[in-house]
């Protein structure tokens, strides 16, 4: 059964659908909304799995449908959905790992009371990554990105009550809010540069030969070719959103939310986005390549990114004691692998790391969940212990876990991803530094996993929360063995020896695979680091299990010091908080001045002038136009009543002053009349 | 002396007499009497003026004189009416206590 | 001639002053018969006998007659008849207020070239009168009929008004 790209829409849609319906759901229509959640998600499962199967069916084609969206003037703006085998592979995945974590979810939350929430925002934020997955515009990859970010600051903030999770949502969407920023200006840039925002339209597209060839050729700010400068801006929002140096900050604080969120969103889906996006771009981040004379390559800046993250995740990875930050920073190590990848030119070999990360780290988490859920909430590592007698199933899918991302050779999934990545680095002529800083991260890894591993369920349990803890029911257990098995099979689908794969990803239908010996000398380097790290990690935390919670870690007992650096993720939140909050709260504060006192001030003075006025004329009014009335009626009053003190009533007198009064006028007449 | 001259000055005379007799007394009978004389003084005045003043219609002084002596009548009735109706209410004929239209 | 007018004039002006100035009202009413008498005897002097005999019906008939009624109907003693002048004061303002009217008619008078209009006496019959009165005086002799009958219906409610009311029973 395929699907065609006509109806690959659906595939976004069902669970937006879901997500729609239940944000009107009350609060106890539990079953209805989880069961809304994973209907929707397996119906789209279903659908994905078509959707491979169609894309496989031609693997070298970019299967597109798009459409307009609406026209300004004279342009039109186009949106489309893609088919390829990249969209497919990661369809399937998506889908897979989101069914399980949402059923694992029903189990989990089941005492929560905002139950019908979480599902709602889990959906939505299902639909916003699948949508961004079948993208044909960089525009509604967009649309995509910021929908996973608004449902991962939802789902963060879950537990709103808690001031730490409501600062950790915060913190996640101003973060990832500054790579997008990037992400959008070059989203802009490559609009005005070539009119369209489509992958690929029928030889128009941005990701074609012609419009690729002018981007490379134009030479913008600082020699840098165009192309090299939309791709380093659209890495950005991937800095952001898959948590690389220097923007990783928010991916530990993002533990705060419930475990099943930090499962799907932290680890498998929302930050492999960023690798997705730049595997999804990768003719344009690679077309500068063919240019001679550019003074930066868009990739090189990627592959060192990629490094420094691998390496800084992995160290600080190795002094936390809390289950999910451990988890958290080797989320950022492995990511860091992957954009590792993607620069040293093996796109192939990061998406098939992201594939078997996400199954493997998805399982972690889960089974970190499980424990906590079990320990009644405990999370510090110094006070688990013990569980592997109390959990069977969970230690055992854990143990799976752990080596898959250690790599433990052949067996595991992990090593063959990890293997493609340093091959691939080993091949990259421009530098051997991120080689370098790929064998060490083996190395920490194995470290810290055996570490995490021994602390939580080897020795005695050293507190009666583990002591009581026991296994949890089926609807949590029965997703940790299916990723166990994904785990462990999913390996065998990218060897060197068969890389089925990677070439359906590149569009090859035969399948070349390389003869064992190329490479072998690697293979066996990075197979000993492993079991050097494992061997340490064994000597320092499994040989003599801690007995004691408030005891030192082996490694803060002989180096203090580094230990907290180490602990306090070698100062990069003390940095930020040193520089750009201290920024932001000055100017906060003088934005506060400026609002209190001058704007204020003049609305202040402004409304004083308009209050003494007011007073003034009310003034002028009583003393100046009702005295002057008052005395001009009092003057006529007066008056009036001195003119009638003339009527006597005295006859006499009328007659009287008659008399001498036409006497006064005649004689005025007489004299007038004589001049 | 102008015969004319001399009836003028009569009739002025006679005026000022009636009016200080109406000034000066305090009985308002007396002062309608004041009254009295003085249009009497005027009736001469357009008398002497008929007599030897220039030559106008022929009896129009006299016509003017007849009214005035019917007027004159006519307003003499009315002030002793006037005086009777006083005297029935104040019980005196002082025009001094006359004064309740005083303003 | 001037004679007969001298010697009518202060018969006259004689007669009015004293009857002005007496304090017995009988007697101011008689000496003013004798003053409007002076005056029909001018207007006789002047040539207009119609007026001279109006003058004495009028005034020495009628006008006097209606006098001395008002002054008999509004006495209640003997003393009331003797009403003197206010006050001296009272006086003195009457002469001042006379004595300036007159000065300043006399000045006019004197000061006005007059010059008697030629001829003889002049008549009008009475005939004469009566066309002149009925013809192009027809209006005003109209009002004063008017006039007339007003004063005499005002007159009559004046002095009769109070009696209407009946009186109250004396306990």
């Amino acid at each position: 059964m395929h699907l065609s790209v006509a109806h690959l829409w659906l595939i976004p849609a069902l669970p937006l659908a879901a997500a729609g319906v239940g944000a009107f759901l009350p609060r106890r229509a539990r079953a209805l909304a989880a069961g809304l959640a994973i209907g929707a998600m397996a119906l789209a499962f279903v659908l994905a799995c078509g959707a491979l199967a169609g894309a496989l069916a031609h693997p070298a084609e970019h299967a597109v449908a798009n459409f307009a969206w609406f026209d300004f003037g004279p342009a039109t703006l186009r949106l489309g959905w893609l088919l390829d085998p990249l969209t497919g592979f990661m369809l399937v995945m998506v889908t897979l790992v989101a069914l399980l974590i949402f059923i694992y979810s029903t189990g989990y939350l089941k005492t929560d009371a905002n139950f019908a929430r979480f599902f709602c925002f889990l959906s939505l934020f299902a639909a916003g990554m699948l949508g961004l997955l079948a993208a044909n515009s960089l525009l509604l990859l967009f649309v995509g990105w910021e929908l996973v970010g608004v449902s991962s600051y939802l789902l963060i903030g879950f537990w709103f009550q808690r001031p730490a999770a409501a600062a950790a949502a915060k913190k996640a969407f101003i973060t990832t809010r500054i790579g997008d920023l990037g992400f959008l200006l070059g989203l802009l840039w490559l609009y005005d540069a070539t009119g369209s925002l489509l992958f690929y339209d029928g030889g128009h597209g941005v990701l074609e030969a012609s419009v690729l060839g002018s981007l490379a050729a134009h030479a913008t700010m600082g020699g840098l070719a165009l192309s090299t400068a939309i791709g380093l801006l659209i890495f950005c929002g991937a800095v952001g959103k898959s948590g690389q140096f220097p923007l990783h900050v928010w991916l530990p604080d993002a533990m705060e939310g419930p475990t099943p969120v930090s499962a799907l969103i932290h680890a498998a889906t929302m930050v492999a986005a960023g690798v997705f996006l730049i595997a999804r771009i990768y003719p344009l981040m690679a077309a500068d390549l063919a240019v001679a004379g550019a003074p930066v390559h868009a990739l090189t800046v990627v592959a060192a990114i990629g490094a420094i993250t691998a390496l800084l995740g992995a160290l600080v990875a190795t002094a936390q004691t809390d289950l999910k930050r451990v988890l958290a920073y080797s989320t950022v190590s492995q990511l860091g692998y992957m954009m590792l990848a993607l620069g040293v030119g093996s796109w192939t070999a990061a998406i098939f790391h992201l594939l078997t990360h996400a199954c493997f780290k998805a399982l972690l988490f889960l089974g970190a969940g499980s424990v906590i859920h079990a320990a009644h909430h405990e999370q510090d590592i110094r006070r688990l212990g013990g569980l592997a007698g109390r959990q069977r199933v969970t230690f055992a899918t854990f143990a799976v876990g752990m080596m898959a991302l250690s790599g433990v050779p052949f067996l595991f999934s992990g090593f063959w991803s990890k293997e493609g990545i340093l091959h691939a680095a080993e091949g990259w002529d421009v530098s051997r530094l991120p080689l370098y800083a790929g064998l060490a991260a083996v190395a920490l890894t194995a470290f810290y996993m055996t570490r995490l591993t021994a602390e939580v369920f080897g020795g005695r349990p050293r507190t009666d929360a583990a002591a009581h803890a026991h296994e949890n029911s089926a609807v949590m257990t029965v997703p940790l063995v299916i990723l166990a098995i994904g785990a462990v099979v999913l390996g065998f689908w990218g060897t060197p020896a068969w890389p089925w794969l990677q070439s359906r990803l590149r569009g090859e239908s035969a399948v070349l695979g390389v003869s064992w010996w190329d490479g072998a000398a690697l293979m066996a380097l990075s197979v000993g680091l492993v079991a050097l790290g494992g061997v340490a990690g064994w000597a320092l935390y499994g040989r003599k299990a801690r007995t004691d919670c408030r005891a030192p870690d082996p490694v803060e007992a002989a180096a203090p010091r580094v230990y907290a650096a180490l602990a306090s993720g070698l100062g990069c939140d003390a940095f930020y908080a040193a520089t750009f909050l201290r920024l932001n709260r000055l100017a906060a504060a003088a934005a506060d001045f400026l609002e209190r006192w001058v704007w204020g001030g003049a609305i202040w003075v402004v409304a004083g002038l308009g209050r003494w006025v007011g007073r003034a004329d009310r003034r002028a009014d009583e003393a100046g136009l009702n005295a002057g009335f008052n005395a001009a009626s009092a003057g006529l009053r007066s008056a009036g009543r001195r003119y009638s003190r003339a009527q006597t009533g005295d006859a006499h007198g009328y007659l009287r002053a008659m008399a001498i009064a036409f006497a006064v006028l005649a004689l005025l007449g007489i004299l007038g009349g004589s001049h | 002396m102008n015969p004319l001259t001399i009836c003028l000055l009569f009739s002025g005379a006679l005026f000022a007499v009636g009016l200080v007799g109406a000034l000066a007394r305090s009985n308002a009978i007396l002062v309608l009497l004041g009254i009295e004389l003085m249009l009497n003084a005027a009736n001469l005045n357009l008398i002497a003026f008929w007599r030897f003043g220039p030559a106008a219609a022929p009896a129009t002084g006299v016509i003017f004189a007849i009214f005035g002596i019917a007027v004159a009548a006519a307003e003499a009735a009315v002030g002793l009416a006037l005086a009777i109706a006083i005297h029935r209410h104040r019980g005196s004929l002082r025009l001094e206590e006359a004064t309740r239209l005083k303003g | 001639m001037n004679l007969a007018l001298v010697l009518i004039a202060l018969l006259t002006l004689a007669s009015a002053g004293v009857a002005l100035a007496r304090p017995n009202l009988i007697h101011s009413a008689l000496l003013l018969i004798a003053s409007w008498m002076g005056i029909a005897a001018f207007y006789l002097w002047a040539g207009a006998e119609f007026i001279a005999f109006a003058q004495v019906l009028v005034y020495v008939g009628a006008v006097s007659m209606v006098v001395l009624f008002a002054v008999l109907l509004t006495r209640r003693s003997r003393a009331d008849l003797a009403v003197g002048p206010a006050s001296a004061g009272r006086a003195a303002g009457a002469l001042l207020a006379g004595g300036a009217v007159l000065a300043v008619l006399a000045h006019a008078v004197i000061a006005t070239p007059l010059t008697a209009a030629p001829g003889g006496p002049r008549s009008v019959t009475v005939r004469e009168l009566g066309l002149e009165l009925l013809g192009p005086h027809a209006a005003a002799l109209l009002a004063v009929g008017l006039i007339l009958t007003l004063a005499l219906l005002g007159a009559v409610l004046l002095a009769a008004g109070e009696r209407r009311e009946p009186e109250e029973p004396r306990p």
